[in-house]
């Protein structure tokens, strides 16, 4: 049931994209000027619907798996998520893109140690739910961590943001979603921005400093210019989402984690009943 | 405008920054791994095993699915080209490429290599894989199957390959610099207010 219910997922993700992702991308488009900004876009729609109509993979990088579960963990719930991955790698095809840090080798089935990112959480339920993200290569080696000075506050953070998404142009694959983990440690800000990246665009956050830092944040990296692909225009980021934890009164952890244009995720809930209930814009 | 591979110099050199046109002909994939041998064989005075003259690169790394005993491309985006930047100027000396096809721009002596031997870099965007799987008309070969489907050569027949924009052309324009600097600028004005 988990492995097959993986397969669906890891298909799904990685063939289509959530309705937010798409009308942000429509949004950007209408916003465009330029010939070449909205060549671009125009590209990106084109390719998103050949992918849906084909059931194929949108981007050849598909990416590393990451799984968010929550349910009570047993050494069969793990096996299946391994079994899934390796099954829809052949399968979808998906392009093994799992190798040794050190050596390169390629395992060839997108498993490896540590590999699917497995995040367990308890129950939330009498299901087990698994939010699953692709996460490509382009955009993650954009990401960043910064331990700022607490007295910089949230002008620090925006100095930070604004400096990581123009050095980055074209590379992670604008327009970008930008995820923020603002506080707690280093692992839990990098925790928290990847989880930042996951929230539907537009969403904001119910903190209402959270939320300004947001709309503030999306419209300085508009102004921007980097545009689509790098190549110029209005439309940088689809959107900023910030999460946040309380930290040390010494410390202002920041952690950047960009998603490219192919924002790609799904969820499922696994019922005792053996129902399964497949979103790609999440659970509430 | 549609564009044809091979490809002539002085069609190369019609090219300017800010055009959009389409490619038909033959491109070869190559990735960090197959640029590096490239240069190895190529600096012991060995052939390759196929032809870049008047040729076209593409910085992508596909999925591809064996049917039977063909190949067929299912996804072919590109790649990050900077990660090519410390290889390419040379593999565009040695080789005789006209054409390099990526995402995210090249450095600066790879814009100088382009005006030197007359060689252009068009972005494609980033991402578009299906799109460009679609305009692959034809596998011709492998190369280099022992570096795996991603880093492998892969010699692709394209039709109407594109939209892409020229990026850098062989008159020293770069559209990422101009960008850059347009970029640049906005940047510190917004960081003098914070
Ligand atoms: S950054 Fe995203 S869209 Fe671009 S190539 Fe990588 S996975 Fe694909």
């Amino acid at each position: 049931m988990v492995e097959e219910t993986v397969v669906r997922l890891m298909r799904t993700a990685t063939t289509t994209l959530p309705v937010d992702v798409l009308a942000a991308l429509e949004r950007a488009l209408a916003e465009e000027t330029e010939e070449i900004a909205k060549a671009q876009l125009r590209t990106i729609l084109e390719n998103i619907r050949l992918a849906e109509e084909g059931r194929v993979p949108m981007c050849q990088d598909t990416g590393v798996p990451i799984f968010y579960v929550s349910g009570l963990w047993d050494e069969g719930l793990e096996a299946g998520i391994r079994q899934g991955v390796a099954r829809a790698t052949r399968e979808v095809p998906l392009r093994p893109n799992v190798v040794h840090p050190l050596t390169r080798h390629n395992t060839g089935d997108n498993l490896g140690d540590g590999m699917p990112v497995v995040h367990f959480s308890p129950p939330k339920g009498d299901f087990i739910e698994i939010v699953h993200m692709p996460k490509g290569a382009g955009s993650e080696n954009m990401s960043a961590l910064r331990m700022l000075n607490p007295s910089e506050g949230a002008n620090g953070i925006k100095r930070a943001v604004l400096e990581v998404i123009t050095k980055a142009g074209g590379r992670p694959c604008p327009p970008t979603i930008v995820g923020l983990g603002v506080g707690g440690t280093t692992e839990e800000a990098a925790y928290l921005a990847k989880r930042a990246v996951l929230r539907p665009v537009g969403r904001r956050s119910l903190d209402p400093e959270a939320a300004r830092l947001e709309e503030d944040l999306e419209l300085m990296l508009n102004r921007s210019g980097v545009g689509p692909m790098g190549l110029g225009g209005r439309t940088t980021v689809l959107g900023v989402s910030v999460e946040l934890a309380h930290c040390h009164t010494a410390s202002l952890p920041v952690a950047i984690n960009l998603q490219c244009w192919a924002a790609r995720r799904c969820s499922a809930r696994i019922y005792p009943d053996g129902r399964v209930l497949f979103r790609t814009e999440g659970f509430e | 405008m549609r564009i044809e591979s091979p490809l002539r110099e002085e069609a190369v050199r019609e090219l300017r920054v800010g055009q959009t046109v389409s490619l038909t002909g033959v491109v070869h994939t190559a990735r960090d791994e197959a640029h590096a041998r490239m240069l190895e064989l190529l600096r012991q005075g060995e052939p390759l095993p196929f032809d870049l003259k008047g040729g076209v690169i593409y910085h992508c790394g596909p999925i591809m699915e064996r049917r039977g005993d063909e190949w067929r491309v299912i996804a072919a985006g590109p790649t990050t080209s900077a990660r090519m930047d410390g290889m390419q100027a040379e593999v565009i000396e040695r080789t005789g490429v006209r054409a390099i096809i990526g995402k995210g721009g090249m450095s600066r002596p790879v814009l100088e290599a382009l005006a030197q031997h007359g060689c252009v870099y068009l972005a494609y965007t980033g991402g578009a894989a299906v799109l460009a799987a679609k305009s692959v008309k034809e596998v011709v070969r492998e190369h280099w199957s022992d570096l795996g489907m991603a880093e492998a050569v892969w010699e692709l027949r394209m039709r109407e390959f594109g939209p892409l924009v020229v990026a850098m052309d062989c008159h020293g324009g770069s559209l990422y610099q101009e960008v850059e600097a347009k970029v640049n600028a906005e940047r510190e004005r917004m960081l003098r207010v914070l």
